[in-house]
């Protein structure tokens, strides 16, 4: 279940953005309160009473510092967010519809199954999201980020397993008193799949 | 003894009327702001109890201790009672209390409406918690998400309480921001220009103009929501042309400035107190005040962030991503700002310091998680899980709960008059301190490790179980904390020796008077001419208590003000403000009698309660102005000036400005939703066919003619005015014929497809705008009747006139646009 153990291309590209953050992020915290540690501790300096150095703190620390990280920062997850779109043909397109509460994967072959989606490894699939009652989630924490289903409306998400295994999967989005237990599993096989595997997702 | 005889006379001015009607009918804003506080502190006690309980509830998986229905209806609850009846209340009460104190004047521009705002709060949220007490609490989430909280899924009254509860509640956040802003513009200090204000009226400047602003989308998406509960319009309903994603958009259309309102006061609190701690001006006036207005103007353009997952393109979310790191800038001005404060000053280590630098550690992390969060692909992830939790509290915890503490322990010397007793508040300081971040620190991580928010349970496997457990020892060691902080406000209150004036050598206008703060505030204002008067002159206080400045004088019962000129401060009237009333409480009874009517399904009722209140808001404005011509007053100083009653420009012109732009926002809300289901919903065009009709937009443009026309008549000739106002009611009742045809033979049954639902409420709602033009333009002819409006008096004349033509232009652009869209169809 966990995004910082990603199986997929699509998590792994996340979950590197965000050990970047984290190490930007403390190395920003740090600054701040070293500043606020000197600025309270420093005794008896000689720029005391004369306004300190406005310029700095408010056009250089307030200003520029943060346009500078920012603009990078953005730059890196647009860029990351658009090699998560689902461009490209898929390998195939499964049809999702979640329902309080239980998940229903209908593949292209025409044969569906409930509370398990089995993947080939190491191929795009694109799921197209619905719902037929209240607004759900679907969330695979190690293959890629989050979509929901929406009533009325089709939302398409791309996902790739890395290797073959259970996947581990949750509603993400408050749908009622079934929410907590509204989950389902991911197997994703290498090609091909065996018959008895097939069999036993149904 | 001048100083002691302004006192005796003055306070019989100011005084509440005795015993328990004063209580009730008080309109005082040390009153009712020391009242919003201690009302805002028990809803978060209650808050906090639930929270506790929802840490109880996950300490251990698979826990018996509450079912998903009953968890449902406590996280619901945390979530809506900590933001609405918490923080925002919170946030009014300080500036209620501090405002006219902070701008040197004697109360609010409108006594009536601080103490209705105080009822309609307090009957709302203890009807909020009574059905949390009966078990019909909402509890589909704070955010309360159709369909999950439509009709279908949600049968009970659980989401209309929410809706109705949270709409009462409301008035008070919207009358509470009318009001401050026109305080902050109009009841200043002599000489007070915008540029010499105290940084925190800037801040609540801002805030205010936010919530006119932030609140119309959600109080139009909740009465939306509630008319398909009760009635089946479709707004929502993706099968007969509605869309889920509308309640998304206005609710965080409000949701996300929400957040800023709730930060701004508390911002503006640490502007005021880092610098007198750090014994310095604060460093960067101007640029602060540009940072506040641009993080006010940002945080309307952010909303979709909370909507990364729903499918909207990418490119899309690009825009609103970009919008949403740009927040960072303003915030990281006003923390290197007080950083920069500090370290030119020579900080004291006061108790108050201590939540300050709480507020640094706690909300600087806050801010770098919403940064993430502010990113796509990591928001996708991140979404809806623990981490969410965490950063959520890092940030309105740290951006409003620390700062508040430390403002509490600022102020607490001006309400009580008393100082601190003992140690205990240092030790309340590290137990809430430390059990915070031991409660949502690796909260984050838990987050990253998969855990959805809002489950009730969760799995052995999961490998979450030690994290909750610390998370939940952590919220029970901040539980104590917060009640050692209650146990020493309390005792502070009741065991602290008298303190001096002025006891932090602050500079603001608060501190030149006595403490506890005397029913009138000051015995006579002040006149400015820098940032900090009491650095000019430490004496201030002890000339205005010896009547030394303007208006130290004492007519009648007459409570006076000084009103001055929106930019310069330049003294322009004295306002006349109402003494003590029943009316605010009456009405307020009369508006929660129609709130009842409605979550009691007695729809034949509302209408009763709706002339009620017509009649109340009659009487009120009824019992304002004078027959008498006052003539011009000799404020002292050699000013002298007219009264309220005799200048166009009084405090009730710019109050109706700003109702009408909240009544405006909310019709460009729904304008907006109606545009948004059109291009966006399923299931459009609707089917049938639709006729082309231009008879009833006729009538209506020629009724708006009239009414426009008739309004404005008396102001330029008065001999025109009784004629004026009955041709202006009337263009409105033309005009409401006219809606009413035109949405009758044209428009299919509402609860048909939501593009009816639509036109019919844009019809419902120019109706009711053209009908309050038809009131308030009887009114004027009932006061000129009465000799309230005269030539000499012709302020009401054109406040009527701006109500009149504003509903007279709403109906013309409704009928237009219900006629066009028909053509279009």
């Amino acid at each position: 279940m966990s995004t910082i153990d990603p199986a997929g291309p699509s998590a792994s590209r996340v979950a590197y953005l965000w050990w970047w953050m984290l190490g930007g992020s403390i190395l920003l915290a740090a600054l701040v309160l070293l500043l606020l540690l000197v600025a309270l501790f420093r005794r008896g300096v000689a720029d005391r009473e004369t306004g300190g150095h406005k310029r700095v703190w408010i056009v250089g620390l307030g200003l520029a510092m943060p346009i500078a990280v920012l603009m990078v920062l953005l730059g890196f997850a647009l860029w990351i967010g658009e090699r998560n779109l689902p461009t490209g043909p898929p390998a195939q397109t499964i049809e999702v519809t979640a329902y309080n509460y239980g998940w229903e994967f209908c593949y292209e072959d025409g044969t569906c199954s409930q509370n398990v989606l089995r993947l080939p490894t190491q191929r795009p699939v694109d799921l197209d999201i619905r719902s037929t009652d209240v607004i759900h989630s679907l969330w695979i924490p190690r293959l890629a980020g989050k979509m929901d289903a929406i009533p009325g409306q089709v939302n398409r998400l791309r996902i790739e397993a890395n290797a073959p295994g259970i996947y581990e999967a949750v509603c993400a989005e408050y749908c009622g008193i079934g929410h907590a237990g509204h989950r389902f599993v991911v197997e994703a096989y290498d090609d091909p799949v065996p018959d008895s595997m097939m069999e036993l997702a149904r | 003894m001048k100083a002691l005889e302004l006192h005796r006379e003055l306070t019989r001015i100011w005084q509440n009327e005795p015993g328990w009607r004063g209580v009730l009918s008080s309109v005082s804003h040390t009153d009712l702001g020391k009242r919003f506080i201690v009302t805002a502190a028990a809803f978060f006690g209650i808050g906090g109890v639930l929270a506790m309980l929802i840490r109880a509830q996950l300490a251990t998986p698979q826990s018996a201790f509450a079912g998903p229905e009953v968890y449902g209806q406590i996280f619901t609850m945390h979530g809506s009672i900590m933001m609405f009846l918490f923080a925002i209340p919170m946030l009014e009460g300080l500036a209620i209390y501090l405002l006219p104190k902070i701008l040197g004047a004697r109360d609010l521009a409108y006594p009536r409406l601080t103490a209705l705002g105080w009822w309609c709060y307090l009957f709302g949220g203890t009807i909020m918690i009574l059905a949390l007490l009966g078990g019909v609490a909402p509890d589909a989430g704070w955010f309360l998400y159709p369909p999950l909280s439509g009709r279908e899924f949600t049968p009970g009254i659980n989401s209309d309480v929410w809706l109705l509860g949270i709409t009462f509640v409301e008035i008070s956040a919207i009358s509470a921001a009318i009001e401050i802003v026109v305080t902050i513009l109009k009841f200043r200090a002599a000489n007070m220009s915008l540029t010499r204000m105290p940084i925190l009226a800037w801040y609540l400047l801002a805030t205010a103009g936010m919530i006119i602003f932030g609140f119309p989308p959600l109080i139009l998406a909740s009465i939306l929501l509630e008319v398909e509960r009760a009635f089946g319009w479709p707004f929502f309903q993706p099968e007969l042309g509605g869309s889920p994603l509308l309640w998304q958009h206005l609710f965080w259309l409000f949701g996300h400035p929400e957040v800023y309102i709730i930060f701004l006061p508390a911002a503006g609190a640490l502007s005021t107190i880092i610098p007198v701690m750090a014994r310095t001006p604060l460093i960067g006036y101007s640029a602060i005040v540009a940072a506040v207005l641009a993080l006010a103007f940002l945080s309307f353009g952010l909303w979709v962030h909370h909507m990364f997952t729903t499918g909207i393109p990418h490119m899309a979310l690009g825009f609103f991503s970009a919008a949403s790191v740009l927040v960072a800038i303003p915030t990281a001005v006003q923390i290197f700002a007080w950083i920069g404060t500090i370290w030119a000053g020579r900080p004291k280590f006061t108790l108050p310091m201590y939540y300050i630098l709480g507020f640094f550690i706690t909300f600087v992390i806050g801010g770098l998680t919403g940064v993430m969060l502010a990113i796509v692909p990591f928001d996708q992830q991140a979404h809806d899980t623990a981490f969410v939790t965490a950063h959520l509290h890092y940030v309105l915890v740290g951006g409003f709960v620390f700062p508040m503490l430390a403002a509490a322990y600022y102020w607490l010397p001006h309400v009580a008059g008393r100082t601190r007793v003992m140690r205990v508040g240092i030790a309340a300081f590290w137990l809430i301190f430390i059990g915070f971040n031991l409660t949502f620190l690796h909260m984050h991580l838990t987050g990253l490790l998969g855990m959805p928010r809002r489950v009730y349970t969760y799995p052995v496997e999961a490998g979450w179980t030690t994290l909750n457990l610390i998370s939940s020892i952590g919220g029970f060691m901040q539980a104590f904390g917060f009640a050692l902080f209650a146990i020493d406000v309390a005792l502070q209150r009741r065991l602290g020796s008298r303190t001096r004036r002025d006891p932090w050598e602050a500079e603001t206008l608060e501190w030149a008077m006595p403490t506890p703060p005397a029913q009138y505030n000051f015995a006579s204002l002040p006149t400015v001419d820098s940032r900090e008067p009491l650095t000019r002159n430490r004496d201030l206080g002890a000339d205005l208590a010896g009547g030394r400045g303007l208006l130290g004088r004492a007519v009648g019962r007459r409570r006076e003000t000084l009103a001055v000129d929106i930019a310069t401060g330049t003294p322009e009237h004295v306002a006349i403000l109402p003494g003590p009333s029943l009316i605010p409480l009456q009405t307020a009874l009369v508006i929660g009698g129609f709130f009842l009517s409605l979550l009691a399904g007695l729809y034949w009722l509302a209408p009763v309660f709706i002339a009620a209140i017509s009649v109340m808001v009659w009487r009120w404005v009824a019992t304002t102005g004078t027959v008498r011509d006052l003539g011009p007053i000799d404020a002292g100083d050699g000013f002298c000036l007219p009264t309220s009653f005799a200048v166009r420009g009084s405090v009730g012109y710019w109050g109706s400005i700003l109702a009408i732009a909240v009544s405006a926002t909310l019709f460009a809300s729904l304008i907006f939703g109606y545009l948004f289901l059109w291009v966006v919903a399923p299931n459009w065009p609707p089917s049938g066919q639709f006729d082309v009709f231009f008879l009833e937009p006729a009538i209506v443009t020629l009724g708006t003619l009239l009414a426009v026309g008739g309004g404005r008549a008396g102001l330029r000739d008065f001999r025109k005015a009784k004629r004026g106002c009955l041709a202006s009611a009337g263009g409105s009742v033309l005009a409401i014929t006219g809606l009413l045809l035109g949405a009758l033979r044209h428009l299919p049954g509402p609860t048909e497809h939501s593009f009816a639902a639509a036109a019919w409420t844009l019809t419902g709602y120019a109706i009711f705008s053209a009908g309050v033009g038809i009131l308030v333009q009887l009114f004027i002819c009932r006061r000129i009747a009465s000799k309230h409006v005269c030539a000499e008096r012709p302020n009401e004349m054109g406040i009527a006139a701006l109500w009149s033509d504003y509903g007279a232009g709403v109906a013309l652009v409704v009928i237009w646009l219900v006629a066009l869209s028909s053509a279009v169809l």
